[in-house]
C-alpha cells in the first residue's frame, strides 16, 4: 500500500506578533511547526501501513524551508519525502495549491501507484479545510472528510470503511481506493519516532521537485494567477470605540457583587430569566 | 542503535554548536542531541554576541549571521528608586570594520550555528531527550542513552553541554546539586519599537546600538544586576537575582521586572513599546568555586554545565563558545594521535582552560559571588547614600559648597560608619583583584 | 520564454476585470442544508444575509434545496421562502437521500453551470465545507471559508472577511474574476433573520439529477446517532461561562462548570484548553469551535484572541475575568473584573446562588 501524505508547515500562530506601528505580520523568528490537524493524518496513515504493508509519503508545497517539516515526518517514521517548492507557487490559494499538488502526486503515480491521500483537516493558519477536497477532486478519488475512524480497509478488494462526523451523528461509509481521507483531530495518538527514524530523516534525500519537475506545464494555474481568490485588506479589528468597564471592588465577594449588579442592571429580562429557570420553570 | 560515533554532543546552544562544529570540521564523525524542538528552543539570553569567541570558531561568521545591532557604547548604571548614576563609554571607535560586540536574538543565531553544524558535516538530532549516559564495568562513559526507541548510542567521548542545569551530570555523579546561592534566575521581554524610535531614543543610527547594564535597589536588595539591550527592532529588558535571596525574600522575579520597568529612568525608555515575548532562566553565579571537574573517562562538560559563566562582566555566552571550542580541539588533538578517551588525556581540556582568559577570568573573581552575597549593602544602602550624595552636589541651592560636602560625608559615615566604610572599601578592592 | 512563464507580480489579479463568460452570472443563491429531513439552521442565517446581499445588488435571492422526495424537502422549500428567498432551486432525488459527496457536488455544479449564479453561500459545517471544496474545485472558482463578515464593494463584487494570521488580524478577500465567488460560513455568526408570517411562496425551478446508484461509488452502511445526553448545546445556549489559559491548571476548569451549574448555562473553554486536552473539541468557542450568541458570556482567564473574539462578538453581554487589565478581551468585552480567576469565579457562583435563591424561598 503506498499512501500519500500531505503536510504543511505553518507559523506557531501562537506566537504570531502584529508590527506595533505598521501592523503587518512579523513573521521573523516566529517558529514554524507541521500543521497540528496533518499530524493525526500522517498518524493515520503510518498506522495503515504497519498493518498493510507498503510505505507513505509525505508531501508539501512551500518554501526551501519547508523541508524542516517533511523531516519531522520522517521522524515521525515516514518513509519518503518531497518538497515541492518554486517561486511559481508564491501567493497561491487554495485552488492554485490543491492544483499544484495533484499534479505532483500524479507525477508520483507515474512511478509507483497511490493508494490513498491524507491530508489535514484543515490548516491553522488558513482554516479553509479546502485543499484535501481540492486535491481528491482533481484526482478523481472519492472524498471522506472528517472521518473519526478507518473502520476496516481490504486491500485486495480495494474498499475501505470509515466512520464520518456529521451533524448529530457518525455516517458509516463505505468506498473504494483510491479516496483522499482527512482525519479528526484526537482520533489517534500521535507516535514518537524510533532512533533509527531520527537518523533516517536526519540523513534522508529529500526529493525537490520545482514545478516543471513535478510535470505542471502551465503555469497560469499556479501562484497568484492561478488563484480566484485575492486578500484586498489586512486590518486590525476595529478596537470598540469604549474598552470593557472594570467594576470597583477590594476583594472577590465585592467585586463579584458588584458585577452581578452591573450586569442585571443592563439586562433587567436576563435577571427574571435566571430567576424563572432556576425556580424551577 | 548500532552505529557509533566518535564523539556526542549533547545540545545545541552555544557552547554545543562550538564543539560540534570544530570536531564535524576537523573530519571527525560526530552526532549532536538537542532536547528541544530546534536548536535554541531551549535557551534565553539577553543577548550580547561576543565576536571575538565566535570568529575563533567561524572567523568569517558576520558574513550572513543574523546580528542585531553592534555595540558602539555602553552604559553603567546604579539605581535607587527615583535617581540613578552611571557612567557611559561610547566611542565611534567600535564603529569598526569588525565590530567586537553584537546584541542578538539568542534562538536566531542558535539556528544560524546549528546549520553550519550540518554543513560542517555533524549529524543534529532534535527533540530527543537524553535520559542517561552509558558506562561500562570500569565507569568509563562509552555513549549515552535517549527517550526515543532502540536509543542506545555509543561514542568515544560524550560532551556534556546540557546547560545550567545539567541534570544529565548530575545523574552521572560528576557534579552536585545545583545550590540555590550559585545560580540566579532571570527574567526578560522583549519590548518592539519601530527602528527609528530606538535610534532617535538612544541617539544611535545605522546598525548602532547600546547595552545599559543597571544595578541598585531595583533588585529589593538581593543581589542581582538588570539590563536594556537595543536590537534593530526591539529592546530586551531583564532582571535576574540569586534564587536564594529570592527564595529569602519571597519575591517573583516578574514583580521586580514590573518594578523596573516603572522606575521614573526607565519607563520613558520603554514608553510605547509593545511587549511580546516573555522569557525567564537559570543563569550559572558561582563563578570560579562552583566549577565541578569537567572531564573524566570518555567525559567532558562545556558552558553554563561546567558554570562557565563571568557574572560580573555578563560574559556567559563567549565562556561557552570557548569551552566548546576548547573540548573540541582537545578531542581532536587526541584522535590525530590515536590516543583514548581517557581521564588522563582529557586532562589537556582543563589546562587550555586554565590558559585561557576562561579559567584567569573565574579565578581572578572567584570571591566576588560570595561577598556580594554577604555584603548586599551595595544594592541598597549605596545606591541610596550615592544617589543623595550627588543630589545634594549638583542641586544649586545657596547652600556653601563646603556645608554640602560635609553633608555628603556625615550621610555616608552616619549609614556605614567609618570603619564600615573602609572596610566595605578593603573587601571589594580585594574581591575585585 | 513567454509572458505566461513567468511568476505573476503581486499586484496580479487585483483589477476586475470580469471575463466575458461570466458577465451574465447573476443572483445570490444559499445552499439550504437538509439532513435527515431537517434543515440546519444555518441556512436560515444564511438566507438572511444573503437578502441583504441581493438587495444590495439588487438581484434575486435563491435557496438551493437537495433531497429526496419526500415531505420535508418540501417543507424546506416553504421555509426558504419564509426566510427570504425569491426562488427555490430543487433536486429532489432518492441519491440525495443522505449526503454523500459525489451525487451532491454534481446537483450542485449542474446547477451553478445552467444557472449562473454570481453569489453561493454554504454552512460552514462537516456537510458544507466537504461540500465547497469539492464545488468550488469542479468551477474552478474562488472560495472564502469561515467568513466573519460578508458585504458588496462598490464595484458589485463579494468582499468576504475572515480572521486570518492565527486569529491576530482580520483580512478581506475577494474573487474578482471568477464565478461563482463562493463562502462558507460557520453556524451563529450571522443573526437569525425574523421570519415571514403566514402563508409564503417564490419561484421553483426543478431540475433532474441524472445520476444512477451504480454511478457513485461510496455506500452509506449506517448512521449512528449521537448520545445527546451530555452534549454540549453551546451554539444556542443564552448564558455561556467559559475558561482560558490564564486559569492555570485543568484541575481549575471545575470553577468554570459550577458557576455555569448556578446559572443553568452551558460551559467551554477556548482552543489551548481543547489542545491540551483539557475539555472535549465540542466544547471549544471560538472561530474554529463553536460560534455563540449569547445574551451573557462570561470568560475567565482568557485573553481573547481575534479567533476568540469572532467566535462571542455576537453576545449581548460580555463580562471578562482576567488579572490583566489591558488583555486584547477587554477591547471587546463590556465589563470587567480585574482579578484572578480562581477568587472571582468561586465569589460570582456563590454570589450567583444567593441572588438566584432568594425568590424560592420566599416563594
Amino acid at each position: 500500500m503506498h499512501i500519500v501524505v500531505c503536510i504543511k508547515q505553518v507559523p506557531d500562530s501562537a506566537q504570531i506578533r502584529v508590527h506595533p506601528v505598521t501592523n503587518t505580520i512579523m513573521r521573523q523568528g516566529v517558529p514554524t511547526i507541521i500543521n497540528p490537524y496533518d499530524l493525526f493524518s500522517l498518524e493515520e496513515a503510518l498506522r495503515l501501513r504497519d498493518a498493510f504493508g507498503g510505505k507513505v509519503t509525505v508531501l508539501t508545497m512551500g518554501p526551501p524551508m519547508a523541508e524542516d517539516s517533511l523531516r519531522k515526518a520522517l521522524g515521525i517514521g515516514a518513509d519518503d519525502a518531497v518538497l515541492l517548492t518554486d517561486r511559481f507557487f508564491a501567493g497561491s490559494d487554495t485552488l492554485a495549491t490543491s492544483f499544484a499538488l495533484a499534479t505532483a502526486i500524479q507525477k508520483i503515480m507515474e512511478t509507483e501507484p497511490v493508494d490513498m491521500v491524507f491530508a489535514g483537516k484543515q490548516t491553522i493558519d488558513g482554516d479553509t479545510a479546502q485543499v484535501g477536497p481540492g486535491i481528491c477532486c482533481r484526482l478523481g478519488m472519492q472524498q471522506l472528510t472528517y472521518v473519526q475512524k478507518v473502520e476496516s480497509v481490504d486491500p485486495a478488494k480495494r474498499e475501505i470503511v470509515v466512520h464520518r462526523r456529521s451533524e448529530g451523528g457518525v455516517q458509516v461509509l463505505k468506498t473504494s481506493l483510491p479516496c483522499m481521507i482527512t482525519m479528526l483531530e484526537g482520533t489517534n495518538q500521535i507516535r514518537y519516532g524510533t532512533m533509527d527514524d531520527m537518523f533516517r530523516a536526519a540523513r534522508a534525500d529529500v526529493r525537490v521537485w520545482s514545478a516543471a519537475a513535478a510535470g505542471i506545464e502551465d503555469m497560469t494555474r499556479c501562484g497568484l494567477r492561478g488563484s480566484p481568490t485575492v486578500v484586498k485588506k489586512v486590518f486590525a479589528p476595529k478596537a470598540r470605540a469604549q474598552k470593557a468597564r472594570p467594576v470597583d471592588g477590594e476583594g472577590a465577594e465585592a467585586l463579584a457583587a458588584a458585577a452581578i449588579e452591573a450586569i442585571f442592571a443592563s439586562q433587567p429580562k436576563l435577571e427574571s430569566d435566571l430567576l424563572k429557570q432556576s425556580a424551577g420553570y | 542503535m548500532t552505529e557509533k560515533f566518535d564523539a556526542i554532543v549533547v545540545g545545541a546552544g552555544p557552547s554545543g554548536n562550538a564543539a560540534a562544529y570544530t570536531m564535524a570540521k576537523a573530519g571527525l564523525k560526530v552526532l549532536q542531541i538537542e532536547r528541544g524542538e530546534y536548536p535554541g528552543s531551549k535557551n534565553v539570553q539577553g543577548a550580547i554576541l561576543y565576536a571575538d569567541a565566535l570568529e575563533k570558531i567561524i572567523p568569517d561568521f558576520r558574513e550572513d549571521a543574523p546580528l542585531e545591532r553592534h555595540i558602539i557604547e555602553q552604559r553603567l548604571w546604579m539605581l535607587d528608586d527615583q535617581s540613578y548614576m552611571g557612567t557611559h563609554y561610547r566611542s565611534d571607535k567600535f564603529n569598526e570594520e569588525r565590530p567586537n560586540r553584537y546584541t542578538i536574538i539568542r534562538a536566531q543565531i542558535d539556528k544560524w550555528f546549528s546549520k553550519k553544524v550540518k554543513e560542517a558535516g555533524a549529524l543534529v538530532i532534535c527533540e530527543t531527550t537524553v535520559t542517561d549516559l552509558l558506562k561500562d564495568a570500569a565507569g568509563k562513559v562509552i555513549g549515552l542513552r535517549t527517550d526515543r526507541e532502540n536509543g542506545d548510542i555509543f561514542a568515544d567521548v560524550v560532551v556534556l553541554c546540557d546547560g545550567v542545569n545539567s541534570l544529565l551530570a548530575q545523574r552521572a555523579g560528576f557534579r552536585a546539586e545545583l545550590k540555590p546561592e550559585h545560580v540566579a534566575l532571570a527574567v526578560k521581554e522583549m519590548h518592539f519599537l519601530p527602528r527609528d524610535v530606538i535610534d532617535e531614543r538612544f541617539n544611535v543610527k545605522g546598525e548602532e546600538g547600546v547595552v545599559i547594564e543597571i544595578a541598585g535597589t531595583v533588585t529589593s536588595g538581593m543581589v542581582g544586576t538588570a539590563f536594556i539591550y537595543t536590537n534593530g527592532e526591539s529592546l530586551a529588558v531583564g532582571i535576574g537575582c540569586l534564587v536564594s535571596d529570592f527564595k529569602k525574600t519571597g519575591e517573583t522575579p516578574y514583580a521586580l521586572l514590573e518594578r523596573f520597568k516603572n522606575h521614573p529612568s526607565i519607563a520613558p525608555l520603554l514608553k510605547g513599546s509593545e511587549v511580546k515575548e516573555y522569557a525567564a532562566h537559570l543563569i550559572p553565579e558561582g563563578g570560579y568555586k562552583a566549577i565541578p571537574k569537567v572531564y573524566g573517562d570518555g567525559w567532558m562538560i562545556c558552558g553554563d554545565a561546567g558554570q562557565f559563566v563571568n557574572a560580573l562582566h555578563r560574559e556567559g555566552s563567549n565562556m561557552a563558545m570557548t569551552t566548546g571550542r576548547l573540548a573540541a580541539e582537545t578531542v581532536v588533538a587526541l584522535k590525530a594521535a590515536g590516543k583514548p578517551m581517557t581521564d588522563a588525556n582529557l586532562a589537556t581540556y582543563r589546562r587550555s582552560l586554565e590558559e585561557s582568559f576562561v579559567i584567569k577570568d573565574l579565578k581572578k573573581y572567584k570571591d566576588l559571588p560570595e561577598f556580594l552575597h554577604k555584603n548586599t549593602q551595595f544594592f541598597s544602602d549605596y545606591p541610596n547614600l550615592l544617589s543623595k550624595a550627588a543630589e545634594t552636589w549638583f542641586r544649586v541651592d545657596g547652600i556653601d559648597k563646603k556645608t554640602k560636602e560635609g553633608q555628603m560625608v556625615r550621610g555616608f559615615v552616619k549609614a556605614r560608619g567609618w570603619r564600615g566604610l573602609l572596610g566595605d572599601a578593603v573587601k571589594l578592592a580585594r574581591a575585585w583583584r | 520564454m513567454s509572458a505566461d512563464n513567468k511568476p505573476a507580480s503581486s499586484r496580479a489579479g487585483m483589477k476586475k476585470q470580469l471575463p466575458e463568460k461570466f458577465i451574465n452570472y447573476k443572483h445570490v443563491w444559499v445552499f439550504v442544508e437538509l439532513e435527515r429531513g431537517e434543515v440546519h439552521p444555518v441556512s436560515w442565517e444564511l438566507l438572511g444575509e444573503g437578502r441583504k446581499l441581493a438587495d444590495k445588488l439588487g438581484v434575486q435571492l435563491a435557496g438551493v434545496v437537495m433531497g429526496p422526495p419526500a415531505a420535508t424537502t418540501r417543507a424546506a422549500v416553504e421555509g426558504s421562502y419564509r426566510y427570504g428567498a425569491d426562488t427555490v432551486y430543487l433536486m429532489e432525488d432518492p441519491l440525495l437521500t443522505d449526503y454523500r459527496n459525489e451525487p451532491f457536488t454534481k446537483a450542485m455544479t449542474d446547477l451553478v453551470n445552467t444557472y449562473q449564479p454570481e453569489i453561493l453561500l454554504l454552512g460552514a459545517t462537516t456537510l458544507g465545507r466537504d461540500l465547497a471544496g469539492s464545488v468550488a474545485t469542479t468551477l474552478a472558482t474562488g472560495l472564502t471559508a469561515d467568513c466573519t463578515e460578508l458585504a458588496i464593494d462598490d464595484e458589485g463584487s463579494l468582499a468576504a472577511t475572515r480572521p486570518t494570521f492565527g486569529g491576530s488580524l482580520l483580512c478581506t478577500i475577494h474573487t474578482l474574476n471568477f464565478r461563482p465567488q463562493m463562502a462558507t460560513i460557520r453556524p451563529r455568526v450571522m443573526a437569525m433573520p425574523e421570519g415571514k408570517d403566514g402563508e409564503v411562496s417564490g419561484g421553483l425551478i426543478e431540475v433532474p439529477l441524472n445520476m444512477k446508484e451504480d454511478d457513485v461509488i461510496t455506500k452509506i452502511l449506517d448512521f449512528i446517532a449521537d448520545n445527546t445526553t451530555n452534549k454540549a448545546q453551546l451554539a444556542y445556549a443564552d448564558v455561556v461561562v467559559a475558561g482560558g489559559m490564564g486559569l492555570g491548571k485543568p484541575e481549575n476548569f471545575k470553577l468554570v462548570k459550577d458557576l455555569a451549574e448556578v446559572l443553568g448555562a452551558e460551559y467551554g473553554g477556548s482552543r489551548p484548553l481543547v489542545q491540551k486536552g483539557w475539555i472535549d473539541s465540542d466544547r471549544q468557542i471560538g472561530q474554529t469551535g463553536k460560534t455563540i450568541r449569547p445574551k451573557l458570556y462570561i470568560a475567565a482567564g482568557i485573553s481573547g484572541a481575534i479567533q476568540h473574539r469572532v467566535g462571542v462578538e455576537g453576545a449581548d453581554l460580555i463580562l471578562a475575568i482576567n488579572t490583566d487589565p489591558n488583555a486584547p478581551i477587554m477591547d471587546f468585552a463590556h465589563l470587567a473584573i480585574i482579578g484572578d480567576a480562581m477568587t472571582i469565579l468561586p465569589a460570582l457562583t456563590e454570589a450567583f446562588r444567593k441572588r438566584l435563591s432568594v425568590n424560592r424561598m420566599a416563594g
